[in-house]
């Protein structure tokens, strides 16, 4: 590979820094300027001089932290030119407006992948194989266990347990950018049309994806008091994890409690969380999906941002490919 | 095999029992023969299993998956048959594998087919599935329901009462055809089986207040052991003996399946006894764990039954008879019997329910639970009918503990702080020495949620750890020695009696409360 494709990216406290073009792609402090890749907040933090993102994610920032988030944002469009290289940013199939930044100089590319899933998400454009030099992923489910059955299979799991206990509301746990849209969705897509409730933290970004085009059917306020809540029987609600931790869950009588998170794969972590009703749905790469890119994409080297870096560096050494583990800080485990 | 696997799946994160059993019928009436009754069949524990050890499995997984990438799931799972089926590596799309042909397949298979046998199937099934089959081959399946929780929800498919189905079941074998196909609306098939179990007649709790409308000349008394119920079944050269449920246990006590030299059914209690003296609960305990006792064991923990009824004698049926004639016929009968291993539990004479009460409060064995009441007159009938049999049991023990940690619950307490970890004082430091879910109103519910919410100190997932500052006295119903506990104590159905809000967590009890129990008991 070109010498110095690994010259493009440096790490720093902030997090991954591009010295010839001075900026960072998802830093976790406050820096002079950002490339964000979406929306999640522990890549896209408040508190930058400029911020370069999706229109997507620079709105999704804007509903997290109030307008002034950032000293100013763009949005990508096109190739762009900062200092001396040149930044395009491609759909990653993360979440609502998720992207991969692509740097480019001096003959030599390096792809930043943020987050990225090759599963088909009908709220965002499909992830975009993108030929690079240096490629940077996640490895957020990088164990060979981690297969994530197709979402449609989990859907009809919960689906035939709905069938199974009509008389008990469905609370089911999702993070509130990207996945609990895509339980609505692929809800909607099994065939569910009744009314989905969803937590008040729900709203404003199930809203944002109404005004983007995405359909989610009739959602209502699972805000109601204990009595009304006591007749939602055989109900879909979504709330965020956090909120069952809350005395939210008290006004429901004898809930079924989901979850849908990659994570859910093993079971001591659905035990943990006390979890009745495990769904095995991720917006990550599972490790084939993971490790099918990494060979179709076939860069010089890879670096590992977050996640089991142990086992993908083991991978490399078995498939014989240049890798390096970055140990970034600040990156959380999805949806906790 | 798919359905089986998402039905022990459900099961298994299901906490409800009325979920659970919503789950079973759901099951049962959709899964069609032979599958059914084999699912059946494992759920009551009825099926051979072992033919597939977790070496074999890790050798058939070693050629599949790099060792490094092997171990560093393992260590993440935890568990070694998920992560075995967990990253098994899939080949094409899954083929459903039915339950069938598994069971039947290993039974006929000499042990080196098992091997490629296994290697097919893993790769056939998708992981959930063939979690299923790993538990069910190497006979790890922890399904966490009882055999009577299985066939109540079977009985829920069809007419007939659950007691009828106990009775009948065990007398088939797997997979149970002529048992589905009377649940179905088919006759009531005939048992062939030799020594079958009949199904067992249960008593239900008394208290005080209940005496006032009872005529104390119309029962008899006995104590209550706290041993395991069971039935002693010899027929035809057949001897068996079962748990109340129907289990076969004769191989884990081949002592008291030796001694079943007659002809007919007993009822009884079956407890350690060495020489007089009944041993602790703890000590039977030990035996169950053991489906093969060694000879140091059957010396050192020797069980005997201790006989409560008559069921058969010499293919006579006594069971429509009264408790007063079986009592007769049932000590004539144990005279027959080897006194070491057989005795019939003795009757307590009183006159008045206060004469009983005083029994009952100061029994002559620590491993004595209290009094059974049986009406004179009862016949011996299935399930627990309420009226002729009454269990009294002694007035729990109690212990002022804190509570020291706190989950949340399920179902109706979702969302509520409601299982309970409690503490009593070693010296300056709080020991956790129990856990206790019930015995508050609803309303103390919500009051113990706000405590744990305003006194957290920590948390860890679901559990939140706690200011030491509310005071719970405990009841429970007996106490053993535990090397798993820190506190070196374990409690029995330990609950929550009443709630201390005035009490400061410094005058709570002792540890030493609790193993002064057990040195006074010589435990």
């Amino acid at each position: 590979m070109p010498a110095d494709a690994t010259r493009l990216l440096t790490l720093r406290p902030e997090g991954l820094y591009c010295p010839e073009g001075d900026f960072f792609i998802d830093p976790v402090r406050p820096v002079a300027r950002a490339l964000i890749t979406h929306g999640h907040s522990d890549h896209a933090r408040a508190g930058h001089g400029a911020v370069l993102a999706s229109a997507q994610t620079l709105d999704i920032m804007a509903i997290r932290y109030g307008e002034g988030f950032a000293g100013s944002r763009q949005a990508a469009e096109g190739p762009l030119t900062l200092g001396g290289v040149e930044v395009r940013f491609h759909p990653a199939g993360h979440v609502l407006g998720s992207c991969q930044v692509e740097v480019r100089a001096g003959g030599v590319k390096a792809v930043v992948s943020g987050d990225y899933s090759r599963v088909p998400n009908p709220a965002c454009a499909p992830f975009e194989p993108v030929r690079c030099d240096l490629f940077v992923t996640e490895a957020t489910f990088a164990l060979p266990v981690f297969h994530h059955p197709p979402p449609g299979d989990e859907i009809a799991r919960l689906l035939a347990s709905v069938a199974a206990f009509p008389e008990r509301a469905h609370l089911i746990g999702a993070y509130a950018l990207g996945k609990a849209q895509r339980v609505i969705m692929l809800l909607r897509a099994a065939g569910h049309d009744a009314p989905i409730y969803i937590h008040g933290a729900l709203e404003r970004l199930c809203d944002y994806h109404l005004a983007q085009g995405v359909p989610l059917g009739d959602l209502r306020p699972a805000t109601m008091d204990k009595a009304e809540a006591r007749a939602l029987r055989g109900a879909v609600v979504i709330a965020p994890p956090s909120a069952f931790a809350s005395p939210w869950v008290q006004r429901f009588a004898d809930p079924v409690i989901a979850f849908a998170s990659g994570w859910m794969q093993i079971r001591a972590r659905a035990r943990q969380r006390g979890v009745e009703l495990p769904l095995v749905i991720s917006d990550h790469v599972d490790w084939p999906d993971l490790t099918r890119t990494l060979r179709e994409l076939n860069p010089g080297e890879f670096w590992i941002t977050h996640g089991r870096d142990d086992a993908l560096m083991r991978w490399a050494e078995l498939e014989q490919r240049r890798a390096r583990p970055l140990h970034l800080l600040g990156y959380e485990d999805e949806a906790e | 095999m798919k359905a089986f696997a998402d039905l022990l799946e459900r099961l298994a994160f299901t906490p409800g029992r009325n979920a659970k059993l919503a789950l079973l019928e759901r099951f049962f009436r959709e899964v069609p023969d032979p599958d059914r009754g084999y699912a059946l069949a494992v759920l009551t524990g009825g099926l051979e299993t072992g033919q597939a050890k977790p070496a074999l499995l890790r050798a058939l997984v070693a050629e599949r998956v790099d060792a490094e990438l092997f171990a560093m799931s393992y260590d993440f799972v935890g568990d070694l048959a998920e992560t075995i089926a967990l990253i098994w590596p899939a080949r094409g799309p899954a083929r459903d594998v039915p339950l069938a042909e598994v069971v039947e397949g290993l039974a006929r298979a000499g042990k080196a087919e098992v091997p490629g046998l296994m290697a097919r199937w893993l790769d056939a099934l998708g992981p959930s599935e063939r979690l299923a089959l790993i538990k069910l081959v190497t006979g790890g399946l922890r399904v966490g329901i009882s055999a009577r929780l299985a066939l109540t929800g079977l009985a829920r498919i069809g007419t007939v009462p659950v007691e009828e189905i106990g009775e009948l079941w065990a007398g088939f074998t797997p997979p149970y055809r002529p048992l589905f196909g009377w649940l179905d609306g088919g006759p009531r098939p005939e048992v062939t089986a030799r020594a079958p179990f009949r199904p067992v007649m249960l008593s239900t709790p008394l208290t005080e207040p209940d005496l006032a409308g009872l005529d104390p000349a119309e029962f008899a008394a006995e104590w209550k052991w706290d041993g395991i119920r069971v039935q002693a079944v010899a027929e035809g050269g057949t001897a068996r003996l079962y748990t109340r449920t129907g289990e076969d246990i004769s191989a884990a006590f081949p002592e008291i399946t030796a001694g079943l030299r007659f002809e007919g059914a007993l009822d009884g209690e079956l407890l350690v006894r060495r020489g007089e003296e009944v041993a602790p609960f703890a000590d039977l305990q030990k035996r169950l764990g053991r489906k093969a006792p060694g000879k140091a064991m059957l010396a050192s923990h020797p069980a005997a039954l201790r006989l409560y009824d008559i069921l058969i004698w010499q293919g006579e049926d006594l069971r429509p008879l009264p408790w007063s004639d079986r009592r007769q016929r049932l000590e004539v009968a144990v005279a027959t019997l080897d006194p070491a291993r057989f005795d019939a539990s003795p009757r307590l004479p009183f006159s008045d329910w206060e004469e009983l009460a005083a029994l009952r409060a100061d029994p002559p064995a620590a491993v004595i639970e209290g009094v059974m009441l049986k009406r004179l007159d009862s016949a011996y009938v299935a399930g627990r009918p309420r009226g002729p049999w009454f269990k009294w049991k002694r007035e729990p023990m109690v212990v002022d503990a804190v509570i020291l940690y706190a989950q949340r619950g399920h179902g109706k307490r979702s969302g509520f702080y409601s299982d309970f970890t409690f503490g009593l004082w070693d010296g300056d430091r709080l020991v956790p020495v129990g856990k206790a879910y019930s015995g508050f109103t609803d309303e103390e519910l919500g009051k113990l949620d706000r405590f744990v919410r305003a006194n957290t100190i920590d948390r860890f997932g679901p559990v939140r750890s706690l200011k030491p500052a509310l005071v719970v006295e405990v009841a429970f119903e007996g106490l053993n020695r535990s090397t798993r506990h820190k506190s070196g104590v374990a409690m029995r159905f330990p609950r929550i009696s009443r709630i201390r809000w005035d009490k400061p967590a410094d005058e709570a009890d002792k540890l030493t409360a609790l193993t002064d129990i057990l040195d006074e008991a010589g435990a």
